[in-house]
């Protein structure tokens, strides 16, 4: 509780200069670093306030120096702008993922997605419009294996009361921020009693200090069927780190995939901006066909949370607008644009509403 | 133990169905609780209508306490089974805290059901906005998320195992690429989240690589538990076959029901060691229509389709599914869940007469 009263007298992060923000820049594997380049000629084009400290992650050594320099950067600087590093199965069990590395030492707790049907793309189903709030450090991804007797490994999943309050708060706080009626658990506490349990304990709890919000919960394999069938029925959902991994995924393929969506990571203290499904998408990069929607949006959610709301607000608009062309689709939602026409056409817009931009 | 006795028996029984074709074959029948009675008897009426060679052996299971103070299911439940090997069993109710395990997880202990096994096709008349899907799901039923360890380790902190054992994961593995070959299907996905779980899913994902060496003829493919559900709810035609550990299985299995009409209509298997396997509808009692005459027997009787094609009496399978798939999709007598109003009694006399003609 204390953290959100920090948060809701929101300072904006200390680094900035002479009015300009600096931003921690991963640009990661596959996709990542051409997108973010993409990401950076949008921004450098809408003349906006922004400088990106650059780091790198080789995601082929086993040394954590790389991501430790990336966490120092994010320390000092407040935000950052990711793309996915790949986790190589080559490397021996003791080498763990570089992104939740990055999730657990920052503290970043509160994974959020916000899926939207977006008027301009098909899809199976319409009007889907739900928040997905996702604890971000414990549960399945607490990373602490050991393989006691040979043939035989315990994997061990760690529920917190503090964290389920922590992230329960959260969703409710954002549910109550914005306007949304309902806030549903999803868990597993039929099979997993103590642990799922604990959270939804702890998620009834934090409901009933908010009797203007709805409050139920659901099992996580009904919410999938669910899901699939009748995505309307959901509002908001808070649940722990793997279903939440499964619900996300779910939900951005029901709204067009994962080329659409952006996520954030918010911490006490930090806050970092990633694509929603977190995909490095090895096979489709560097052929200018990946879809540069979700990293764009992730860009303006950036832009929102360091105050830059005018900027957000032109570049969202602009992705928009060229989202409603068929045109300028790109592979992934059945169209046959490249990367780099729809960012011309989000930079062409951006122009042709007036405001100051940089030469084309 | 499972895999070489198993398939032979298997191999062994198709025989059975196929050469010996008047013989009957005994199967032990759980109806269950709510529901499961009265579609049961459907299951039963329709399989006389098409002449099915299956004598019902009805057992109850209700949890009882043997010597030495642990729960098992009633022996002569066991023996039936232990006799058959083939069961049929309609949907069970949990009871919270009646002091024993649920039902299901006491038939799992006792008969070893390893592989849950769930075909999800596409039921043409019954429009779900997925068509053209035609997979399976198969998932590791015995260890995994489900092993029910849990600590309190401080106040506060709990911490729940996940268990991924060498023989588990090879087993089912192998009984995933069994199941490939001998249906025909092109390719087996295994899906895990190797990249967090490294040591664990990492286990689960070798075992699936040594057995796949072994069947060249069958394609396999690895991938993320997230891009599987990312994909599948675009595209799910991209998959075939999936076999995955325990509380994967359990979200991508009922997924892949609800893209085709949910557990109403989807049909489900477990095998066990020692050739044991049960067929069960998978959704709940339904006590609130219980004894209406209002319930719909499709999951019951699909999985009982199932039952048929493991015994190699697939003549009889065929014709039955036809004839369901044919009432489904004229929509003249279908039940509520369907869309219809008709009764429970009406939907199951077309199907039987569908047989009958079809003969």
């Amino acid at each position: 509780a204390q953290d959100l009263q920090l948060q809701l007298h929101y300072c904006p992060p200390p680094a900035k200069y002479g009015g300009r923000h600096t931003v921690t820049l991963i640009p990661g594997d596959g996709i990542g670093p051409e997108l973010l380049n993409h990401v950076r000629e949008v921004f450098r084009f809408s003349c906006v306030p922004v400088d990106f400290e650059v780091v790198h992650v080789n995601s082929a050594l086993e040394t954590e120096e790389d991501i430790n320099n990336a966490i120092t950067a994010i320390r000092r600087n407040g935000v950052a702008l990711k793309g996915n590093i790949e986790t190589k199965h080559t490397m021996p069990p003791s080498v763990k993922s570089r992104n939740n590395l990055l999730r657990t030492s920052l503290d970043l707790y509160a994974n959020v997605m916000h899926c939207q049907s977006l008027p301009g793309v098909q899809t199976r189903h319409q009007n889907i419009d739900i928040m997905i709030i996702r604890e971000n450090t414990e549960g399945e991804y607490s990373s602490l294996e050991h393989e006691n007797v040979p043939g035989v490994v315990e994997s061990l999943k760690i529920i917190t009361r503090n964290n389920s309050l922590r992230i329960a708060e959260y969703a409710f706080r954002l549910a109550r921020e914005k306007g949304r009626r309902r806030v549903t658990a999803v868990h597993k506490a039929n099979i997993m009693k103590l642990g799922d349990g604990l959270f939804l304990q702890c998620c009834r709890e934090v409901a009933s200090g908010y009797p203007d919000i709805t409050f139920d919960s659901m099992i996580v394999d009904n919410t999938t069927m669910q899901l699939v069938s009748k995505p309307q029925q959901f509002d908001v959902m808070v649940m722990p780190n793997l279903y939440g991994n499964v619900v996300s995924n779910v939900c951005a393929g029901l709204v067009g995939g994962p080329g659409l969506v952006p996520g954030a990571n918010y911490g006490r203290d930090y806050a970092v901006f990633e694509t929603a499904t977190r995909n490095t998408g090895k096979s489709i990069a560097d052929k200018n066909i990946a879809n540069p929607t979700a990293m764009l949006l992730a860009g303006c959610m950036m832009l929102d949370h360091l105050k830059l709301h005018d900027h957000a607000s032109s570049i969202r608009n602009a992705i928009f607008t060229t989202m409603n062309e068929n045109r300028l689709h790109t592979a992934d939602i059945g169209g046959q644009g490249t990367t780099s026409e729809v960012v011309q056409s989000v930079m062409r817009i951006i122009q042709s509403k007036g405001q100051l931009t940089a030469e084309f | 133990v499972g895999s070489p006795a198993f398939l032979s028996l298997q191999r062994e029984r198709r025989c059975l169905g196929v050469c010996d074709g008047g013989q009957m074959q005994t199967v032990t029948l759980i109806p269950g609780d709510g529901i499961g009675p009265e579609i049961s008897t459907a299951v039963m009426k329709i399989f006389e209508a098409a002449k099915a060679p299956i004598r019902w052996e009805e057992r109850n299971v209700t949890a009882i306490k043997g010597p030495g103070g642990r729960w098992m299911i009633p022996p002569d439940a066991k023996e039936s089974m232990d006799r058959s090997k083939i069961g049929l069993k309609g949907p069970l109710k949990t009871p919270i805290a009646a002091g024993h395990p649920s039902m299901n997880l006491l038939l799992r202990k006792t008969f070893d059901l390893y592989a849950n096994v769930r075909p999800c096709v596409s039921i043409e008349g019954y429009k779900t906005p997925y068509t053209d899907v035609n997979l399976v799901t198969i998932r590791e039923n015995t260890e995994g998320e489900y092993s029910g360890i849990e600590h309190v380790i401080v106040d506060g902190v709990v911490q729940s195992i996940k268990l991924i054992t060498e023989n588990a994961s090879r087993r089912i593995a192998e009984y995933a690429f069994e199941y490939a070959r001998n249906n025909q299907r092109s390719s087996v996905t295994a899906v895990h989240k190797a990249n967090i779980m490294r040591m664990s899913d990492g286990l689960f994902l070798r075992k699936c690589r040594e057995v796949a060496e072994n069947y060249k003829d069958v394609k396999f493919t690895e991938m993320y538990l997230d891009t599987v559900c990312l994909n599948m709810v675009q595209d799910p035609t991209q998959f075939d076959v999936l076999v995955m550990p325990n509380l994967y299985g359990d979200i991508l299995s009922d997924l892949c029901a609800g893209l085709i009409g949910g557990l109403g209509v989807t049909p489900s298997g477990n095998i066990g060691a020692n050739g044991v396997a049960i067929f069960e509808s998978v959704h709940g009692t339904a006590p609130d229509i219980a004894g209406l005459d209002l319930a719909n027997p499709t999951a019951l009787l699909l999985s009982a389709v199932m039952m048929l094609r493991h015994m190699g009496l697939h003549d009889y399978g065929n014709k039955i599914q036809t004839a369901c798939f044919d009432t489904i999709r004229d929509k003249k007598v279908l039940t509520k869940d369907l869309g219809g109003n008709s009764k429970c009694s009406e939907f199951t006399a077309d199907i039987c007469r569908r047989v009958q003609d079809l003969d």
